[in-house]
């Protein structure tokens, strides 16, 4: 029997019952599509989860005061953040003492009544060195940012996020120019960021950024720094960076007992684990769904060739009869098998990355398709298709032939 | 030499003897469940005869049949098929057999199910290694030979009356040119009229070829067919006798069943 005979053969088997070949092929499909689909899902939403933290801006460091506490009777103690510890010396000693630095922010925030053309809204004031573009990855979209000799001069401007334009600033006007006031005082916006979109519950979008000077002296009313933002060199240096910044503070404000510290440390490299384990869950999560559907799939095509073989016993006991070796009944089995397996797998891949595309245009998340679950789809199904369709069919075609024809 | 026994070696000599059973048994089960279905049984079948296995349902005469086809082997006793015994055979010899020397037409479950006549009658052909030409060729003059007309050679098989797939059945039994057709109970799911055209392919297939035949059948109408009638109750032989052949009209032959 020839390699062309035996396809020519399986053809006209499968063929034959066209709805058996079908229900089979279909098990295979949504095994592989329902793998390849969630799999993508769940490796999309890591990759935007970190994208979206990455953009806060890389190898950050966040240095906040700590809990204001009063030195004696109780020790009551307020929240975290609300000391006014960190001072611009403070931030001008991390820059010229700390090793591998990529540079340091000020940051002095507090939240205010904006007052625009006929409009107003309470939002963030944020009142920054010049670095702080470059370390939290703020592009401007038009005009410019905040400069340390606006810092040092006090200059009265301001840089707003695009939520902020369309907040204070009449639609169709250019806001570089405008004026607005914040708590009563004139500003002159000098520049308009590029929209970051959200990252939590404060947007970025929103914020309105003044010279750190300007922010201490007519805001703030005093020069403590509500954040000093650090930027280590590389990645590899964060933890280096971050346990010298903490000694050298610790030193700066005289506290021995590292427990008792008035400020806090937070690493990004921190909120990137925790979000990576959190990912890290949800794709287990999907994973798990995916695994079941492969499961579910895989009993369904052993169910669907075992059935088709004893169904087929009797033809076997036929074929044998008429002169076909135990070889020949193998092969056509085993050939069958794989025509099914293989079509079926091709169809559930384009099914399965058709679906992850059509979530991908939805918007609500960006899907990766990745090899790994396609190989690993594929090859589940592939085996147990094969190994139920070709193992059955060939102990068949060991038995007497007679045995196979009477097989009911 | 006892004058017997030259007699025998002289017959031996004279007609080409191709199937030669000697006190064959057969037992199904083990313990004490052993069911014996063959209880020691011999006769010699030459080349050319038609010959009929008669008994009723359990005697033994499907095993026979079996045993004939090389699809099962014999407990004790040998059989020789041309003189070569089966028993020495292996899996793949015996399928050899079936291949080039047997053909076979069930009682049922004859034919690929929805799959085209002329395809049925090819897969012999196909086993045997027989290229697509010649395949197609022979499976034609099979299926004329048993009386099928060409408008049906594309019909699935399905879609055939009963007579139908008998003839379809036998033209595959005729396809590899077998020295030897068994047919079991070919006309056990027919209607009389069907029957006698199927037995009538039969009879023409043995004098007009000299195919050897071999019928297994539990009524005694359908063995009168034959030129021998062997009868077999209880595992064993009650007689084997020539007998006055019934011959089917020519003019039934060729007619087409509904």
């Amino acid at each position: 029997m020839t390699i062309k005979d035996t396809f020519e053969e399986t053809y006209a088997a499968l063929s034959a019952n066209m709805t058996r070949s079908g229900l089979t092929v279909l098990g295979i499909v949504i095994g592989i599509a329902s793998v390849i689909a969630l799999v993508s899902i769940g490796q999309g939403a890591t990759a935007s989860i970190q994208s979206s933290i990455q953009s806060i801006g890389s190898n950050l460091l966040l240095i906040t005061p700590g809990a204001q506490r009063s030195a004696t009777g109780f020790g009551v103690s307020a929240g975290r953040g609300t000391a006014q510890t960190l001072t611009t010396a403070d931030s001008d000693a991390i820059l010229s003492q700390v090793a591998n630095i990529g540079g340091v922010a000020k940051e002095v925030s507090g939240r205010y009544q904006v007052v625009g053309a006929g409009t107003n809204t309470n939002t963030t004031v944020d009142g920054v060195s010049a670095s702080y573009a470059t370390i939290r990855n703020i592009s401007v979209a038009d005009g410019s940012f905040i400069t340390d000799e606006q810092s040092l001069s006090l200059a009265k401007v301001a840089v707003l996020g695009p939520t902020a334009v369309s907040d204070l600033i009449a639609t169709g006007t250019e806001p570089v120019g405008q004026i607005i006031r914040i708590n009563g005082q004139q500003f002159t916006v000098v520049g308009v960021t590029v929209a970051k979109g959200g990252s939590g519950f404060s947007s970025p979008d929103s914020m309105i950024y003044i010279p750190v000077g300007t922010m201490s002296l007519y805001l703030a009313g005093n020069s403590f720094l509500t954040t000093i933002d650090v930027q280590a060199a590389s990645a590899d240096v964060t933890t280096q960076v971050q346990n010298d910044v903490t000694s050298l503070l610790l030193a700066r404000h005289n506290i021995s007992n590292p427990a008792s510290a008035d400020f806090s440390v937070l690493n990004q490299a921190d909120i990137l684990a925790s979000a990576s384990s959190i990912t890290g869950t949800l794709t287990i999560l999907l994973g798990a769904i995916a695994g079941i559907s492969l499961l579910v799939g895989g009993i369904g095509i052993m169910n669907m060739m075992l059935t088709t073989v004893t169904e087929r016993t009797r033809e076997i006991g036929l074929r044998k009869a008429i002169g076909a070796r135990k070889s020949d009944i193998s092969r056509q089995f085993l050939i069958e098998a794989i025509t099914l397996t293989v079509i079926g797998g091709v169809i559930g891949i384009v099914l399965g990355t058709g679906i992850s595309l059509a979530v991908n245009l939805t918007g609500i998340v960006t899907t990766s398709i990745s090899l790994q679950p396609i190989l690993l789809a594929f090859g589940v199904s592939a085996a147990i298709g094969i190994v139920f369709g070709w193992y059955p069919a060939s102990r068949a075609a060991s038995l007497n032939p007679i045995e196979a024809l009477r097989y009911e | 030499m006892a004058l017997e026994e030259v007699a025998v070696a002289v017959l031996l000599f004279a007609s080409n003897r191709m199937i030669e059973v000697q006190d064959i048994t057969k037992s199904y089960g083990s313990g004490d469940n052993v069911f014996q279905a063959l209880k020691g049984i011999s006769f010699t079948i030459n080349d050319g005869e038609f010959v009929a296995i008669m008994g009723p349902s359990g005697s033994g005469k499907s095993t026979t049949m079996h045993i004939l086809g090389c699809l099962d082997t014999p407990t004790t006793g040998a059989y020789l098929l041309d003189n070569k015994d089966v028993a020495q055979l292996s899996d793949e010899e015996l399928a050899d057999i079936r291949k080039d020397k047997i053909g076979f037409v069930f009682q049922s479950f004859n034919l690929l199910p929805r799959t085209t006549v002329l395809r049925n009658v090819m897969l012999p052909l196909i086993y045997a290694g027989v290229d697509e030409v010649e395949r197609e060729k022979r499976a034609r003059e099979a299926l004329f030979a048993a009386g099928m007309v060409e408008s049906h050679f594309f019909h699935m098989s399905n879609q055939l009356s009963g007579g139908q797939i008998q003839r379809v059945a036998i033209a595959r039994a005729l396809v590899n040119n077998p020295s030897l057709i068994l047919a079991d109970e070919p006309t056990g799911n027919l209607d009389s009229r069907t029957g006698e055209i199927v037995l009538g392919t039969f009879q023409r297939l043995n004098k007009e070829q000299g195919r050897t035949i071999v019928l297994i059948t539990h009524e005694p109408e359908v063995a009168e067919h034959a030129e021998r009638i062997i009868h077999i109750k209880d595992g064993k032989i009650l007689s084997d006798k020539k007998h006055q052949q019934k011959i089917v009209p020519t003019n039934i032959h060729y007619e087409q069943t509904s």
